[in-house]
């Protein structure tokens, strides 16, 4: 026993070191006191190490303490990406004006930072139900306070509060659908639950709603339609690094949670859709609930952005639309499908952060946020103009862009499923989602600019951010060999 | 048949000269507006020189288009190679070249076209740099397209032009720039949508077996081309089944609206009128063709039971694109806009000829393809030339041109009466081949659509006579002639016209082998 958990410390090496972080972060900012925004180099550090232990677990398929967690490829793939996220939110944060107004709670900023990463780790590997919920509930909570850290500005504690009744709202549904499960099934872990339903429940019932509640629990925190009306308030609310991680990081934790549980508990391993799945399906059709509310998404938030005039909400909605993209590979029980997902995540991370930070920049330089006052801006600044360009086509879906490489898997998996409908649906989102991802690159470009308005310039750290997520969402679209190589090799999850 | 330069195959040179003289341009600061102009012009002179190159090095008896061992100035590698794993097979994506006689004459005209749109061009004072940037970028799409022989890598290059296009049109276009671009844009987009779900479709009912006994899903066009390599029970595997039509019918309609057939037309007008001169010239004189082309290399031979059973409907629509076209051309008081009809209406004679499935009628198609390509790009720098000078361009607005710029007038005369179809003139022979192959397949269609020839010629005769005869307006009387640049555009475009109206022989040649091993293909696959 002693062994295993002194193993098991060492394979937990990556969260420890985020939590020595998050402490350093704190010391930190009790000891720079006016100069505080120096934290965020501490925490800078802190996640590069945790970059480097991330990738020595490449390759381990293991168990940690007593399957509370798993260190699998998948987990590491998740985690590679989580921390990314969380280097390019710090950067972010260095350069937003929002938060320099607000620098004298900057320290704390940076800590609660790492205590989100630091819950999103524990997310992409619990395989305990109840440290599912635990790592749930220290990613949200975080994440209310950073909704709301502009705290003067009464939209952002307006987006802090609608974000916590949402979240609460949501934690209840999975937490009571956890416990129906537990009930059920009388395990606490997700491989017992696999081997209570392959052995056959008795209470059916009971297990549909635990079923359901599980699936609305994750859908508010992967923003499904009809469970995503808190997202375009909080993501319009918050300041927009905050907006940036709720919309990459924290999505792409949900996601990792959600298909690791339904992987491991619902799809039975080895050789998938036949034997006990059939078996689950007949109780609670979960696959066909999923791709319901999957095209719901798609359609439903592509069609709402058509509306918005923030460009905030703007990409909000297409943030949930893609969530819609991404959730039809896991209705389609293939391992195709769920690399298709991954493939997707990894990409939209990058794309959706490059599109975000070029709107941290609009409101830096000109204070608005408005899809109206983009009019131009590419005559002001081509190099920004063409950036944003290049992040909203490839959110579109063109190519040669990763956006294009990304829904050519999710689609392909789609149909090689035999799921014509739900790709029919996907495909009529794509010519939807285009009408608005474009009307932003006409304000840019098609417009000129008032002879007011002067030319728009960058400073050089905002141009090497922005060029290092341009090569990623560029080179991913001609040679994305390595991201699907990567993501082929991380559906293999401990237990399967 | 293989020629490198520098190790490098020369279809690649071709493609990727456009990208180089991109990032050239790019670094180009732009204020020197000259330098600029001058790199566009040297990529695709020299872009030009090499598709003169492959022309008269392109053997004419090599049958291509499902024969992978025949095709000419293949370059083939591994580009996405993913190695399989036990819950999927092989992930392959080809970098894959190579012309064969569908494409040759494609290859051609899209060089020229590309050299004549820069010199037309250079009046373009309005953010140079960014211009010809945009410009090369679509360059590398067009002739991409024509090269390609793996669907993804086809597709990629079909996608690419969108862009540069709806900046081109949006940015330099008319009064109406805007709305033009973006419905352009939305059209073309819908279709790649659909073309992309027919592709993976595709992508996952084929798989061949490689030398390592492999079963490996690819995109290469020629393997789709063989039925024996639809795997059983996959969606599109089997003949003449739903699912199949589906996917006919998707790629179709992706296809109809680059052509554009009717009832996808209404995008055409609007984008002609409001472009720049050299960018309708680009319009007409290379994309259109493309939907033509991607039938003829994708549609026709993958999908051979959906072409046979929907050869009437492809017909039927050509018809109506022929009249239409012509009636709605002659409706038009601006000349830019009757121009844009009347492609309509040549497109028409296109689809009619290819549809049916007749060697000569496709040898027609193809021939017209280019022709028209040739034709209505003069026409377009005939309009253009009119405008820069008058800012002008309804039909009513001039008279007696003739006598003050005689050989502006006898340019346009040869252009105009190309477009009509007089015998001697390149269009006569395409137009006639077409018919002709038409009229075997199906006979009341293709009488219904030799009005359209008749509507043709009212149009061409009363533009004339609007435009050219008549008493010469008093302020255009200090009209000048064509300039050296413009007689520079003109002459190479009239050579050609001319040439291939008296001895079509050789452009037919090039092609008779490719297509006819098409047809029968179809014809014996389809049926």
């Amino acid at each position: 026993m002693a062994e295993h958990i002194i193993e098991s410390i060492f394979r937990f090496l990556p969260e420890i070191a985020l939590t020595v972080t998050l402490l350093a972060a704190i010391v930190a900012d009790v000891i720079l006191k006016e100069r505080n925004r120096n934290v965020a180099w501490v925490v800078l550090a802190g996640l590069v190490v945790t970059a480097v232990l991330v990738l020595r677990q490449a390759g381990w398929n293991e168990s940690i303490f007593s399957d509370m967690l798993a260190v699998d490829p998948f987990a590491v793939f998740f985690k590679m990406l989580l921390v990314v996220a969380g280097l390019f939110i710090v950067l972010f944060s260095v350069k937003s004006r929002e938060l320099e107004l607000n620098s004298t709670r900057i320290g704390e900023y940076y800590m609660l930072i790492t205590g989100v990463i630091l819950g999103m780790f524990l997310m992409v590997g619990a395989t305990n139900l109840l440290m599912m919920y635990l790592a749930f509930e220290l990613t949200s909570i975080s994440s209310y306070v950073l909704a709301g850290f502009v705290k003067n500005l009464r939209r952002s504690a307006e987006a802090s509060m609608k974000y916590i009744i949402f979240g609460s709202v949501s934690s209840g549904f999975l937490i009571y659908g956890i416990s129906l499960l537990i009930g059920v099934t009388g395990a606490v872990d997700i491989y017992g639950v696999r081997d209570a339903l392959q052995a056959g429940v008795e209470q059916t019932s009971a297990l549909y709603v635990a079923v359901i509640m599980i699936i609305v629990g994750f859908s508010y925190k992967i923003t499904v339609v009809p469970f995503h009306f808190w997202a375009p308030d909080v993501y319009e609310g918050a300041p927009v690094t905050i907006t940036t991680f709720l919309a990459t990081a924290s999505k792409i934790a949900g996601f990792a949670m959600m298909i690791r549980f339904f992987r491991i508990s619902f799809m039975e391993s080895g050789v998938l859709s036949i034997g006990g799945v059939d078996g689950m399906l007949a109780i609670v059709p979960w696959n066909m609930i999923l791709a319901v509310l999957a095209a719901f998404t798609m359609l439903g938030a592509n069609l709402m952005a058509l509306w918005q005039e923030n460009i905030k909400r703007l990409l909000a909605y297409s943030s949930i639309a893609h969530a819609g993209f991404i959730l039809m590979g896991l209705a389609l029980l293939t391992d195709e499908g769920i690399s298709a997902m991954l493939i997707y995540l990894a990409i939209y991370l990058f794309m959706n952060m490059g599109a975000f930070y070029v709107v941290m920049i609009v409101a830096n330089k000109l204070e608005t946020e408005q899809i109206s006052d983009y009019e131009g801006l590419g005559h002001r600044s081509p190099f920004l103009g063409v950036a944003m360009a290049i992040f909203l086509v490839a959110l579109a879906g063109f190519p040669p862009t990763a956006g294009f490489i990304a829904k050519v898997y999710i689609f392909g998996a789609t149909i090689s499923a035999g799921w014509i409908w739900l790709v029919a649906a996907a495909g009529l989102a794509t010519m939807i989602s285009l009408f608005y991802y474009i009307r932003v690159v006409r304000n840019m470009f098609l417009v000129a600019p008032k002879e007011t308005d002067g030319p728009v310039t960058l400073d050089r750290g905002s141009m090497a951010i922005l060029i290092a997520l341009l090569i990623p969402v560029l080179l991913l679209g001609v040679w994305f060999t390595p991201i699907v190589t990567w993501a082929r090799d991380a559906v293999i999850m401990f237990g399967m | 048949m293989e020629f490198t330069i520098f190790g490098i195959g020369i279809l690649t040179w071709l493609v990727f000269l456009p990208i180089v003289g991109m990032l050239i341009v790019l670094l180009i600061p732009g204020e020197n507006k000259k330098a600029i102009r001058w790199t566009a012009a040297g990529v695709t002179g020299l872009q030009l020189v090499l598709a003169v190159v492959v022309l008269a090095l392109f053997d004419r008896a090599a049958l291509g288009i499902n024969d992978a061992s025949s095709f000419q100035f293949v370059e083939q590698f591994e580009w996405i190679i993913v190695e399989a794993v036990p819950w999927v097979g092989k992930i392959e994506i080809m970098y894959f070249l190579g012309i064969d006689g569908l494409s040759v004459l494609m290859v051609l005209l899209t060089a020229l076209i590309s050299v004549i749109g820069v010199i037309s061009s250079w009046s373009i004072e309005k953010m140079v740099k960014g211009y010809f940037a945009l410009y090369l970028l679509l360059v590398t799409g067009m002739m991409g397209v024509f090269v390609a022989l793996d669907f993804f890598l086809f597709f990629i290059f079909w996608e690419v032009m969108l862009l540069p296009m709806y900046f081109l049109i949006g940015m330099w276009g008319g009064p109406r720039r805007e709305y033009a671009a973006i419905k352009f844009f939305i059209y073309t987009f819908v279709g790649g949508v659909l073309m992309l779900l027919v592709m993976l479709a595709l992508y996952f009912s084929v798989a061949y077996t490689n030398d390592a006994g492999e079963q490996v899903h690819t995109f290469n066009l020629l393997h789709m081309m063989n039925s024996a390599n639809f795997v059983e029970g996959s969606i599109l595997y089997g003949m003449d089944t739903t699912w199949r039509y589906v996917a006919w019918v998707a790629l179709f309609i992706s296809f109809a609206i680059k052509v554009p057939l009717f009832p996808f037309h209404t995008w055409l007008p609007d984008a002609h009128v409001e472009a720049p001169t050299p960018i309708s010239v680009i319009l007409a004189g290379v994309l259109l063709k493309l939907g033509t082309y991607g039938m003829l290399r994708i549609m026709y031979p993958i999908l051979p039971d959906g072409t046979v059973y929907f050869m009437y409907l492809m017909a039927f629509l050509g018809m109506i694109s022929i009249i239409y076209g012509a009636l709605c051309a002659m409706a038009q008081t601006d000349f830019k806009k009757l121009i844009a009809y009347s492609s309509i209406s040549h497109m028409g004679i296109v689809m009619l000829g290819m549809a049916s499935l007749t060697n000569q009628g496709t040898v027609g198609a193809v021939l017209q393809m280019f022709n028209h390509g040739t034709i209505t790009a003069m026409l377009f720098l005939i309009v253009g030339v009119l405008y820069d000078r008058t800012g002008k361009r309804g039909l009513y607005d001039f008279g007696g041109i003739a006598n003050q710029m005689p050989k502006y007038t006898g340019i346009a005369m040869v252009a105009m009466f190309a477009a009509l179809g007089l015998p001697g003139l390149s269009g006569f022979v395409s137009e006639l081949f077409s018919f002709l192959g038409a009229f075997d397949a199906f006979r009341w269609i293709t009488i219904i659509s030799v009005i359209g020839i008749v509507l043709t010629a009212a149009y061409v005769l009363w533009t004339i006579q609007r435009v050219f005869l008549g008493e010469l307006g008093d302020e255009h009387k200090s009209l000048a002639d064509l300039t050296g640049r413009e007689l520079l555009m003109f002459v190479p475009l009239l050579i050609i016209v001319i040439l291939l109206g008296v001895y079509p022989g050789p452009a037919i040649e090039l092609m008779n082998t490719s297509l006819s091993t098409l047809v029968d293909f179809v014809n014996v696959a389809g049926r």
